[in-house]
């Protein structure tokens, strides 16, 4: 089999439960040797597609072809053939609350009558020091952390070698750090073991990192699947929205648009006409809005955006206008039915309010300060500019509303 | 309907269980786990029931046997009864509130944690791996326990016929040694087979379905399912103990 050669195929498949229809003539290939992940809204089909690799859920339409063959055409024995290549970590782990954690992470060899007693110590003995699990061997699932048990699952996964390890939200109730460690721990073993893994997450970005391909399912069907670095290409709304969920929501709280969203009222707004034949668009940028990310930190450069977003909101309401985020340091404010005068008085009582912000203090600084100031822009605008046309034009009359100077005590 | 589906559904279940048990690898470890599970746990249990019940037996007998100056056969009526009925019928009522409830509950549980999915994918039959060791330990046990009940009654009628009330200890086997036929014997054997695999089925089948009730889920579906073992096997056992008499007698 080559790269090139998908180890585990869905042809049209449909799965429903009732009057739901969970999967709607999916297609997807999984490649071996690969990370795979699914990646979709909650209730959007991606644990089914997970069990019905493994055969705990059967298609009601379609095919899976594992190795080229599809599975229900497979005889028993094939079938408990390709079960033995294929294991399942849980979303809750599944682990054996009886058992202590050496007879969970044992049972796939013990149960087999295969593989002698001493073998299985070793092989279980190699998967518990690679996920440093020796002290729990003789603890039971409940006497050991949540981190602990998804390692213990993982071991329990890894233990008879598979060629396919199928995660089910692994990460799902972690805290951020071990969240990170679960996912590095799953992309180390892949590479370390060379198995073929899917991964059905929410941890966008994140899983995005670890993973060679993505697919994106909503409502039941696979809106997107290739590469994570082709992902930004794609024309599909929901998959920028999943891109960008971070900053979405950071929007989204502070009443922005985000960029696509930007393009498309404008656009939308522009052809209708409701924006007249000019109108005002006020670029606001936050300079050195990278280095005080990096330098001050990603809470102090959210408050100072969240910070200008709220005065904008405070003296453009009541005005018809779209106010929006076109990049990370920039707010675009484009004002129907407004003129340049108006525009520019407003933008210098915006300039009052910021005079007075917690932010633009030295002491607000304790131990890192960055030097920043934020710009204002006022240009003209018909709605046969683009939105691109207007935010350069606007980015080249910036002037300086506010500045602070860190002196001695900039990094 | 439902209730045939039911009894259907169980009767393919227990086909299943008993044919994975002669698959290899033997599952020798958790045979004796369920010996020690159904049969061991269940020891104490049995003696103090079946002491009791022979105890009760003698007494009401004696006082009925009195009137009309029979006493002296106390002791082949206690052995009677409880060989025949009360040893396999309260044996059977005392596992299943010690052991029949627990397993419907363990597995319930294994259920709704994915536990019972976890074992499927990891290409463990869960019907072999769960419940043929334990219908194998309940063919053994059950009839082991009711000969423990049958032992302990007599010596418990003896108690109240012989030591408390005055009959004749002679008298007291002699008579019991003359009613009791083997035949007696074997009868409550049976029934005790009979039962034992009624019991474990019913319970362990409550646990593995417990996801396709449609009355509760979760905590609540084990706890309904729990119940049903007990309530459907207690039911069942005293309707196949009707129907294994009239054939027996």
């Amino acid at each position: 089999m080559t790269m090139n050669t998908p180890l585990i195929q869905f042809q049209n498949v449909s799965k429903r439960f009732g009057d739901k229809v969970v999967l709607d003539n999916v297609d997807l290939s999984i490649y071996p040797g690969e990370v795979t992940s699914l990646v979709g809204m909650s209730g959007s089909g991606k644990s089914v597609t997970l069990k019905l690799i493994i055969g705990l859920l059967k298609p009601d339409k379609g095919d899976i072809l594992f190795n080229g063959k599809p599975v229900r055409e497979m005889n028993s024995r094939e079938r408990k053939e390709m079960k033995l290549l294929v294991n399942f970590m849980f979303q809750n782990n599944a682990l054996f609350d009886s058992m202590n954690v050496f007879d969970n992470i044992a049972l796939p060899l013990s149960e087999k009558g295969r593989v002698s007693r001493e073998e299985i110590k070793t092989r279980v003995a190699d998967k518990v020091e690679l996920l440093d699990l020796q002290d729990t061997m003789e603890k039971y699932p409940s006497q050991i952390s949540g981190g602990m048990q998804k390692r213990v699952a993982l071991a329990r996964a890894l233990v008879n070698d598979p060629q396919v390890v199928l995660f089910d939200e692994p990460t799902t109730g972690l805290d951020p750090t071990r969240k990170n460690s679960v996912l590095s721990m799953i992309t180390h073993n892949q590479k370390d073991f060379g198995f073929t893994a899917v991964l059905v997450s929410h941890d966008v970005p994140d899983v995005f990192y670890i993973s060679n391909r993505v697919a994106i399912i909503e409502e039941g069907k696979i809106i997107y699947q290739g590469a994570p670095e082709e992902l930004e290409q794609s024309e599909h709304e929901l998959v920028h929205e999943f891109i960008n969920s971070q900053s979405s929501l950071e929007n989204e709280v502070m009443g922005l648009e985000n960029p696509r969203g930007l393009d498309t009222t404008y656009r939308y707004a522009a052809n209708n006409g409701e924006l007249g034949n000019r109108f005002v668009a006020v670029l606001y940028t936050v300079q050195n809005f990278s280095r005080i990310q990096e330098i001050v930190g990603i809470l102090m450069a959210h408050n100072i955006i969240a910070t200008l977003s709220r005065i904008l909101n405070n003296h453009i309401s009541g005005e018809s206008i779209i106010l929006g985020r076109c990049s990370d340091d920039r707010i675009l404010c484009i004002l129907s039915e407004s003129d340049m005068d108006r525009a520019k008085n407003m933008v210098s009582n915006i300039s009052e309010d910021l005079q007075s912000q917690d932010f633009l203090r030295q002491s607000k600084y304790i131990k890192k300060c960055m030097d920043f100031s934020i710009t204002a822009g006022i240009v003209e605008g018909s709605p046969d500019h683009s939105l691109y046309d207007l935010i350069e034009k606007a980015g080249n009359q910036e002037k300086e509303l506010v500045r602070l100077r860190c002196g001695d005590q900039q990094e | 309907m439902k209730v045939l589906q039911e009894l259907g559904g169980m009767f393919v279940f227990f086909l299943q269980g008993v044919a994975l048990v002669f698959s290899f690898p033997l599952q020798l470890r958790k045979f004796l786990e369920q010996i020690y599970f159904i049969g061991v746990k269940s020891v104490f249990v049995i003696l103090l029931v079946g002491l009791f019940a022979g105890m009760v037996l003698g007494l009401q007998g004696y006082y009925t046997l009195v009137k009309f100056g029979s006493e002296g056969v106390l002791g082949g009526v206690v052995a009677l009864s409880i060989i025949r009925e009360l040893g396999p019928v309260l044996t059977a009522i005392m596992v299943i509130g010690r052991a029949g409830s627990a397993m419907a509950a363990e597995i319930g549980i294994m259920r709704i944690t994915e536990q019972i999915d976890a074992l499927y994918t990891m290409a463990i039959n869960p019907v072999r791996y769960l419940f043929s060791p334990r219908i194998v330990a309940a063919l053994v046990c059950f009839p082991l326990l009711t000969a423990l009940f049958d032992v302990i009654g007599i010596i418990g009628g003896y108690l109240t016929g012989v030591v408390l009330l005055g009959i004749n200890s002679g008298i007291y086997m002699s008579r019991l040694e003359n009613l009791v036929g083997l035949t007696d014997v074997m009868g409550g054997f049976y029934k005790s087979i009979a039962f034992g695999i009624v019991v474990v089925t019913i319970c362990c089948y409550q646990g593995f379905y417990v996801h396709t009730r449609k009355e509760g889920f979760g905590a609540k579906g084990v706890s309904l399912a729990t119940t049903s073992a007990v309530v459907m096997s207690s039911v069942l056992v005293l309707i196949t103990d009707y129907v294994l008499t009239s054939f027996l007698l």
